[in-house]
C-alpha cells in the first residue's frame, strides 16, 4: 500500500515532507522524517512523549523552519516564513495549548489575524466589521453543529471542550485544505471527546484533510484512514488503518514491531 | 443566512439559563462603573466645597492639570494592554520638552520646534520597541528603565541642565491657549485648548482600539501573544508600533507641558511614569495585559485629578495626596480581584 502510493508520485499528495531534520540547540527533535498526507485523508500520528510529533506539525504549519529537508504542497516545493504563509495555502493548525486569546470573544478569536474589514470615508478608514464577524462566526459554528451561548462570550468563560471546538472552528473558517490537530482530545472530559471526533469526521466529509495526533487508540481507530508512528524523532512505522490493529500501534509507540519486537520486549522483562 | 442566524439565536436562548439581575448588571458596571465613581466623587467634593468645586474655573483647571497625565496615561495604557510597561515616559517627556526649547533658543522655525517634541518622543519609543523585540530584552522593564536614564541624561546634556524660558505662541497653543466662550453671571467662560486636545486624542484612541484591526490585535497580543503569533500576526512589529506610539504621546505631553509653563526644564516629568501607570490601573486595566478600556483610563486620570484638586482646595498636604492615591490603587485592584472572582466561572 505504502509502496504503491510512493510509486504514484508526490503529485498525489496534498502535503509532503522529505527528510525533515530539526535541531533545537544540542537537541535533535527530528532526524530525516518523511511525511505525507492526501486530500481529504485523515492521518493519525502517534509516538511517545518527546518523539517529535508536535515539532513536525509546527514545521508543517510554518511556525518552525526545518533545519534540513523539504516541504512539497500540491506537488510544488514550498518554504514557509511564518504560519501566515501556511494559512494562505489552507494549512491550519489547532495547537496542543489551543492558542486562543481568553480575553477576547469567540467571534474575534475565530477571525484573529483575518479580521473582516469595512472601509469608511471612501476607503481611507478601514475598521473591523464586528457585525460581519459575529454573523459569520455564528453561521460557521452552526454549520459545524457547535453550540455556544453567544459568539460574544469571552473564550475564558468556556469549558475545555468548547474551547477545542472554537479552535477547530477557527482552523476551518477559511476554506482549509488541511487541519492539523495536536492532541485535541487530551485535555477533554470523556463526553466532550466524542463531539470533537465527530467534528473531525465532519471535516473529512467536507473533503478537508486532517492530521490527528493522539495517544488514544479509540480516537485513532474511530476517525483515521492511516496511521504513522514516530520514535525518537524518526519514522518508525505506518499502515492503512485496515491493515493494522490497536495492539500493533501501541507497540509502535513503545518502539516495538510485530514479531521480533514482541520477542525483544519479552527479553527485557 | 438570516434563517440560520435566527435559528442559532433561539438555540442560544434555550441553552442560556436565565441570569440574575446582578449578573446581568455586571458587564454594564464593568464598563461604566468608573463614571459612577467619578460622579459620586464629584458630588462629595461638591458637598465639601459648594461654591468653588463646580465653578467653571475649577473644572477647567482640573482638566488643565490632568492634560499631561492624560497623554502619558493613554500611551502607557497601550503598552500595559500588551502586558508591557514603559518606565521612560517621564524622561521622554523631559527630553521632548528640552529638545524643542533648545531648538527654539537656537532660532529654529516654530513649525519645526512644535513638531520636534513629539518627533523625539516617537524616536525614543521606537528605540524602546526595537530594543524589546529585536534585542530580545527579557522584559520591557529593563529596556525602558535604561531609556529612563538615557533620556533624562540627554535632556540634561542638550540643555546644560538649565531651564529655557520663552516660547512662541504657536508652540504654546495646545498647552496653554484658551477659547473664549462668552460670559455667564459676570465670569468669563474660557475653554482650554488642552481639554479639547485630550478629548480628541481619547476619541481617536477609542476608535483605534475598539474598531481598528491593529487595535483589536493589540488586545489579542495582550491576552495570548502565542495565539496572535500562530494566527500570522507579526507580534514584534505590533509591539514596536505600540512602544513608538507611547513615546509619541510622551513627547506630545512634553509639548503640552512646555506650552503650559512657557519653558523647558530638564527636571520635568520626574515620577510622571508612575502617575501614568497609576491612572491606568485605577482605570481598571489589567497589569497582565489584554484588559481595560479607553474610558476607564480617562476615568483613572480624572479620579487622580479630582483627588489632587480637592486636596489642594482644602489645603491638604501633598503627602496626604500620595497616601490617598496609593490607597486607591490598592483598593481599585482589590475590587477588581473580587469582581473577577464573581464574574468568572471556575
Ligand atoms: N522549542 C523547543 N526548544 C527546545 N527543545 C524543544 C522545543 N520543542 C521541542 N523540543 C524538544 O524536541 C523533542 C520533541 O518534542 P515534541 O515535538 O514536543 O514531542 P511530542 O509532541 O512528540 O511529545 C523533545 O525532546 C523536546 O524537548
Ligand atoms: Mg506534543
Amino acid at each position: 500500500m505504502t509502496q504503491a502510493q510512493e510509486e504514484a508520485g508526490s503529485g498525489n499528495y496534498l502535503l509532503e515532507a522529505r527528510g525533515i531534520t530539526k535541531h533545537f540547540g544540542a537537541v535533535t527533535a527530528l532526524r530525516g522524517v518523511d511525511f505525507h498526507v492526501g486530500r481529504g485523508e485523515v492521518l493519525g500520528v502517534v509516538g511517545d512523549n518527546g518523539a517529535g510529533k508536535s515539532t513536525l506539525m509546527k514545521i508543517l504549519s510554518g511556525l518552525f523552519a526545518p533545519s534540513r529537508g523539504a516541504l512539497i504542497f500540491d506537488g510544488r516545493p514550498i518554504r514557509f516564513q511564518s504560519p501566515h504563509d501556511a494559512r494562505d495555502l489552507g494549512i491550519e493548525m489547532v495547537y496542543q495549548d489551543l492558542a486562543l486569546a481568553e480575553n477576547i470573544n469567540i467571534a474575534e478569536n475565530i477571525f484573529l489575524g483575518r479580521e473582516p474589514v469595512r472601509r469608511l470615508l471612501g476607503g481611507w478608514l478601514p475598521l473591523v466589521d464586528h457585525k460581519a464577524g459575529r454573523d459569520h462566526a455564528r453561521q460557521h459554528l452552526d454549520n459545524l453543529h457547535i453550540h455556544v451561548k453567544s459568539v460574544e462570550q469571552r473564550v475564558g468563560e468556556l469549558s475545555g471542550g468548547q474551547r477545542q471546538a472554537v479552535a477547530i472552528a477557527r482552523a476551518t473558517a477559511f476554506d482549509a485544505k488541511l487541519v492539523i490537530m495536536d492532541e485535541p482530545t487530551a485535555a477533554l472530559a470523556i463526553k466532550e471527546v466524542g463531539k470533537v471526533l465527530d467534528l473531525i469526521k465532519g471535516l473529512k466529509d467536507r473533503g478537508i484533510g486532517v492530521v490527528l495526533i493522539s495517544h488514544r487508540m479509540d480516537d485513532i481507530f474511530y476517525v483515521c484512514d492511516r496511521v504513522m508512528a514516530l520514535f525518537h524523532g524518526a519514522n518508525f512505522a505506518e499502515a492503512a488503518l485496515c491493515d493494522t490493529s490497536r495492539s500493533e500501534v501501541i507497540g509502535w509507540i513503545m518502539g516495538t514491531k510485530e514479531g521480533q519486537g514482541e520477542l525483544a520486549h519479552d527479553r527485557v522483562h | 443566512m438570516t434563517v440560520s442566524t435566527d435559528r442559532s439565536r433561539t438555540g442560544n436562548r434555550t441553552e442560556a439559563e436565565a441570569p440574575g439581575l446582578g449578573i446581568r448588571l455586571l458587564p454594564i458596571l464593568d464598563r461604566y462603573g468608573i463614571l459612577l465613581v467619578i460622579l459620586v466623587m464629584g458630588l462629595v467634593l461638591y458637598a465639601l466645597q459648594p461654591d468653588v468645586f463646580f465653578s467653571w474655573r475649577n473644572i477647567t483647571n482640573i482638566f488643565k492639570q490632568t492634560a499631561v497625565n492624560s497623554m502619558l496615561a493613554i500611551g502607557m495604557f497601550l503598552v500595559i494592554l500588551t502586558a508591557g510597561i514603559d518606565l521612560s515616559v517621564g524622561s521622554v517627556l523631559a527630553l521632548g520638552m528640552m529638545s524643542l526649547a533648545v531648538a527654539n533658543a537656537a532660532g529654529w522655525a516654530w513649525p519645526i520646534v512644535l513638531l520636534l517634541g513629539p518627533a523625539v518622543g516617537l524616536a525614543t519609543g521606537f528605540v524602546n520597541g526595537v530594543g524589546i523585540t529585536k534585542l530580545r530584552m527579557p522584559h520591557p522593564f529593563i529596556m525602558t528603565l535604561g531609556m529612563l536614564f538615557m533620556a533624562r541624561g540627554l535632556a540634561n546634556l542638550i540643555s546644560g541642565g538649565v531651564p529655557y524660558t520663552g516660547l512662541p505662541d504657536a508652540v504654546r497653543f495646545l498647552g496653554s491657549a484658551q477659547i473664549e466662550l462668552g460670559e455667564l453671571d459676570g465670569t468669563r467662560l474660557n475653554l482650554p485648548v488642552g481639554l479639547i486636545v485630550t478629548i480628541v486624542v481619547y476619541l481617536i484612541f477609542w476608535v483605534f482600539l475598539e474598531h481598528s484591526v491593529l487595535g483589536r490585535r493589540i488586545y489579542a497580543i495582550g491576552g495570548n501573544p502565542q495565539a496572535a503569533r500562530v494566527s500570522g500576526i507579526n507580534v514584534d512589529r505590533v509591539l514596536i508600533f505600540v512602544y513608538s506610539l507611547c513615546g509619541l504621546m510622551a513627547g506630545f505631553a512634553g509639548l503640552m507641558m512646555a506650552g503650559r509653563t512657557n519653558s523647558g526644564f530638564p527636571n520635568a516629568g520626574i515620577g510622571a511614569e508612575l502617575e501614568a501607570i497609576a491612572a491606568v490601573i485605577i482605570g481598571g486595566a489589567s497589569f497582565f495585559g489584554g484588559r481595560g478600556t479607553v474610558l476607564g483610563v480617562f476615568g483613572g486620570v480624572i479620579i487622580m485629578g479630582l483627588i489632587s484638586n480637592t486636596l489642594n482646595l482644602n489645603n491638604v498636604s501633598v503627602f496626604w495626596q500620595q497616601i490617598l492615591i496609593g490607597l486607591i490603587i490598592v483598593v481599585a485592584v482589590f475590587l477588581d480581584v473580587v469582581r473577577r472572582g464573581i464574574g468568572t466561572r471556575r
